[in-house]
């Protein structure tokens, strides 16, 4: 029988573990956007070189599924020396994936940019660093957010992911919770319906951002 | 690297067979079954709307991973006892109907009214209007987007290893544990991925091609 006791029972412990999804998923969206703009910056540089080292970076890590990037982290830093917790490990390794999508979607909001507004920039004689942080970006940002938005709720349900590299967050507790208890289908559930709502305010939450910021 | 090679041969072969007969049949299944809830929700009584809403929020708004755990571990709580093969072939159709779905719903949306008003006009059956006019008209819109999402799906099969289908993901960890080797068996899974991935946006392409040949300039 469907047991709703069992949910009521460790409903606090899955929210606990919650955190550590919340926590991946914002930093590594954080990170993504943040290397996101400089591997756009690189693939729209002038520089051949740059823009083949962006182009491969994007095709590998989108290329690759996330999970075995994981395991290649946490299996590749041990062996070159780098002893880095588990949790640093997976937000790094989550961070390099969305920034291969969020390099892209920026490149995408870029060309949606008038040319004028570059060019009136270099013409008041902004240099190209300074157009490209205070004028693109911020409008890439904009232009961009319900992608970005997007992305970030792929990454929630891409950290479930990380349990393989042995971080408890919500899947990963479930799965202790599920052994222990012996009552999977009503823990698994659970679970999931905890994403989903995390989901549903992501999404509520950008929608509410992209009416202020279209006012 | 040869001797483990030959050794891990046939594992390495029937791994790379799972994935693909894992990912045709969970793409297959879950555009047929995107299909027919796309159908539904456009004929059908309007009733089953919400049901079809909720069921696309639902699986666009979790994990694959834990859609499984709950299909294979949750499953036979329900009766529904499963080998992890068709478990997972379940839940790739199940994960991929979601999204074939909406993917359908926007092509479907971008066919001219006029088309379909022109078609009833006519005479045509729904079914006919369906067959006909729509799919054809929509597989310009949405043959790209279906293809992407085709290949997001190669990448999701790999998770199916998380409920040991002996995948190709499955056999190189097997391999990695048992012989404390690295750089063989992820360069043999990049390899793999990369090619398979090539491959299908080359056959898309060629898909694309075929439905979009009347719309190009031939005079």
């Amino acid at each position: 029988m469907f047991s709703f006791q069992v949910i009521i029972d460790n409903f606090p412990v899955l929210l606990w573990a919650a955190r550590n999804t919340l926590l991946i998923s914002v930093l590594g969206c954080l990170e993504g956007l943040i290397l996101g703009a400089v591997i756009c910056a690189a693939a729209l540089s002038a520089r051949p070189g740059l823009r083949r080292a962006a182009a491969i970076y994007v095709s590998f890590f989108r290329g690759v599924p996330l999970l075995i990037q994981l395991l290649v982290a946490y299996y590749l830093l041990p062996v070159i020396g780098l002893n880095v917790p588990a949790l640093v490990a997976a937000v790094l390794t989550v961070g390099l994936c969305a920034a291969a999508y969020l390099s892209e979607v920026l490149r995408g909001s870029l060309n949606a940019i008038p040319k004028g507004q570059a060019e009136a920039a270099l013409a008041i004689g902004m240099s190209p660093r300074n157009i490209w942080i205070r004028i693109l970006l911020p409008q890439a940002l904009k232009i961009g957010l319900p992608s970005i938005v997007n992305e970030l709720i792929l990454l929630v349900k891409a950290s479930s992911l990380v349990t393989v590299v042995g971080i408890v967050e919500i899947t990963r507790m479930s799965q202790s919770v599920a052994a222990a208890t012996y009552r999977p289908l009503e823990i698994y559930l659970a679970a999931a319906f905890i994403y989903l709502a995390i989901n549903l305010v992501i999404a509520q939450a950008g929608r509410a951002l992209e009416r202020r910021l279209t006012l | 690297m040869f001797e483990m090679l030959q050794h891990y041969g046939p594992d390495l072969l029937t791994g790379f067979g799972i994935t693909l007969l894992s990912w045709t049949l969970g793409t297959v299944f879950g555009l047929a079954l995107g299909f027919v809830i796309e159908i539904v929700r456009r004929f059908g009584p309007s009733l089953l709307g919400y049901p079809i809403r909720a069921y696309v929020e639902f699986i666009r708004g979790t994990p694959f991973l834990v859609q499984i755990f709950v299909l294979y571990y949750g499953g036979p709580l329900l009766g529904l006892r499963l080998d992890a093969m068709p478990a997972g072939i379940l839940g790739l159709t199940i994960y991929g109907s979601a999204y074939f779905t909406e993917i359908l719903r926007a092509g479907f949306d971008a066919v001219p009214k006029g088309q379909i008003e022109a078609a009833r006009a006519i005479g045509f059956a729904n079914m006919t209007i369906v067959r006909r006019i729509m799919v054809p008209i929509m597989m310009v819109s949405a043959l790209p987007p279906m293809v992407n999402f085709a290949i997001i799906l190669t990448k999701e099969t790999v998770i199916l290893s998380m409920i040991t289908v002996p995948e190709i993901m499955f056999q190189t960890q097997t391999m990695m544990s048992e012989t404390f080797a690295f750089f063989t068996p992820i360069l043999i899974l990049a390899l793999f991925f990369w090619g398979f991935v090539e491959l299908i946006s080359r056959l898309g392409r060629r898909l694309e091609r075929r439905f979009t040949y009347y719309l190009l300039d031939r005079s």
